[in-house]
């Protein structure tokens, strides 16, 4: 048994190192460089067995983070304001909660003729423009120079704007935690907000995030945005396979490769289980817009300007 | 006040209640406090759509800011102009606090929206200072308003 442990580290190592090669830099230089290119994990789907290591993994890698709420809970005015608490079901790994930031998604597909199962790791894709982050009112999450975003537990007040903007509603929301009560607690706020940080604390030191370190089947690779692409898609033509969060919400720090087309996969959504469908690019919109910030005053300058001339030549 | 002054007046107010709108619909408080249950309103609990809005908003009073500043610079220079006892008069203390309000307004706004586009990293503990900053700016900006309301407080003395 000794042997076999040392030998699947042996073998994580090795895949690490060249990983490492691929993309030029170690993890810990990434993590807090904003020279360098950020960061992002591909996940071949067609490896995962759904043994559920990376979910343990995180959950005890990321246990000092999760809530600890105090209860009983301030009563909410107005009364419509949702309770949500997990803190009672900790045990959950069937979907995304604020004790569970990673699960293994069920979904079947049909490949050459044949109907197959695959198992997904599913958690933040941890985009690059991200809306949880750019559109938190708070500032409360964060995005990292090195692609991770993450939120802030110690500023977040659990409105729950981060997951209503998210095109994949990933934050799992825990009441009776949090600044907000130490604020107006039955007036503003509802908990904090919890999904998967990459695990920064590992990638500060150099390290791999934990559902990594812990995959027996090294479903995913961490590195360089670009190099994981171009793996990505080295990947996905071995396999004849296609690519998910490329370009999903103007593109992502975590993409999945998968033998069967996304949009012919069935599985279960719903509440804390995020889809596989198309997204478009939620910031776009606000982007575009920041153009007419630019073009706006010019504009006024220019209308100011044209009605001096007008009564310039009307007073000669 | 002539038409003309009363139109940039109501320009200005109508941009002012809709920047001012959509600017507190950043935060998640109109669904919690029943008000886009109100019919019509539902929009002021859509983020994107709140979010479209008060960038628009925003291009808006920039554009009004810079043809009212340039033009107030510029009329001083004509005969007729300088004949309209308004470009004789000079900025009260309630302008000026409305008009640094402001400015405070549009330079946190401005990197506000720098650090949405893509690719733009700004320090965490920037964004909550520009955060609180352009929280602040409005609430002067509101302030004051109000204050010039009641009060009857004209933007210029004459």
């Amino acid at each position: 048994m000794r042997s076999l442990v040392s030998r699947r580290q042996f073998l994580k190592s090795t895949v690490f190192a060249a990983g490492t090669a691929v993309t030029g830099t170690g993890l810990a230089n990434a993590a807090t460089n904003a020279n360098e290119e950020p960061l992002a994990t591909l996940i071949d789907i067609s490896r995962c067995i759904g043994c559920e290591e990376c979910v343990y993994a995180c959950k005890d890698a990321n246990a000092p983070k999760f809530p600890k709420p105090e209860k009983p809970f301030p009563k909410m005015v107005p009364a419509r304001v949702p309770v949500e608490d997990w803190s009672d079901q900790r045990e959950v790994t069937d979907r995304l909660t604020p004790y569970n930031w990673l699960y293994i998604q069920y979904a079947t597909g049909i490949k050459d003729g044949k109907e197959m199962t695959l198992t997904i790791p599913r958690r933040c894709m941890h985009c690059q423009n991200p809306p949880c982050v750019k559109l938190c009112p708070w500032g409360a999450a964060k995005q990292e120079p090195n692609g991770l975003s993450r939120i802030d537990s110690g500023i977040c007040l659990g409105g729950s704007k981060c997951k209503n903007v998210c095109p994949w509603d990933i934050p799992q929301r825990q009441t009776g935690v949090g600044l907000y009560l130490d604020i107006l607690p039955a007036f503003a706020g509802n908990g904090v907000m919890y999904k998967c940080d990459r695990c920064y604390q590992k990638l500060e030191k150099g390290e791999q995030p934990a559902c990594i370190e812990a995959c027996p089947e090294e479903v995913q690779v961490i590195g360089r945005r670009s190099k994981i692409i171009e793996l990505a898609k080295e990947r996905a033509k071995e396999m004849d396979g296609y690519l998910y969060g490329l370009e999903e919400n103007g593109g992502t720090h975590t993409i999945y490769v998968s033998p069967v087309p996304f949009d012919q996969l069935t599985y279960d959504t719903g509440k804390g289980k995020p889809h596989l469908n198309p997204a478009k690019d939620t910031m776009a919109d606000g982007s575009n817009l920041a153009l007419a910030l630019v073009i706006a005053p010019v504009a006024g300058a220019a209308a100011a300007l044209g009605k001096f001339y007008k009564n310039m030549k009307e007073e000669d | 006040m002539t038409d003309y002054f009363k139109g940039r007046r109501l320009i200005y107010g109508l941009i002012l209640f809709f920047i001012t709108l959509s600017g507190f619909a950043q935060m998640p408080i109109f669904a919690r406090y029943y008000i886009s249950d109100i019919p019509g309103l539902g929009w002021l609990a859509q983020f994107y759509v709140t979010h479209a809005m008060h960038y628009i908003m925003a291009a808006m009073l920039l554009a009004l800011g810079a043809y009212v500043g340039i033009d107030a610079v510029l009329s001083r220079k004509l005969s007729v102009s300088r004949q309209n006892p308004v470009n004789k008069g000079r900025l009260t203390g309630m302008a000026w606090v409305k008009i640094v309000s402001l400015a405070g307004l549009v330079v946190t706004g401005s990197v506000l929206v720098v650090k949405n586009l893509s690719g733009v990293f700004v320090s965490h503990n920037v964004i909550i200072s520009l955060d609180l900053l352009h929280l602040f700016s409005c609430m002067v900006l509101l302030g004051a308003t109000l204050y010039s309301k009641i009060r009857k407080r004209a933007w210029i003395a004459l």
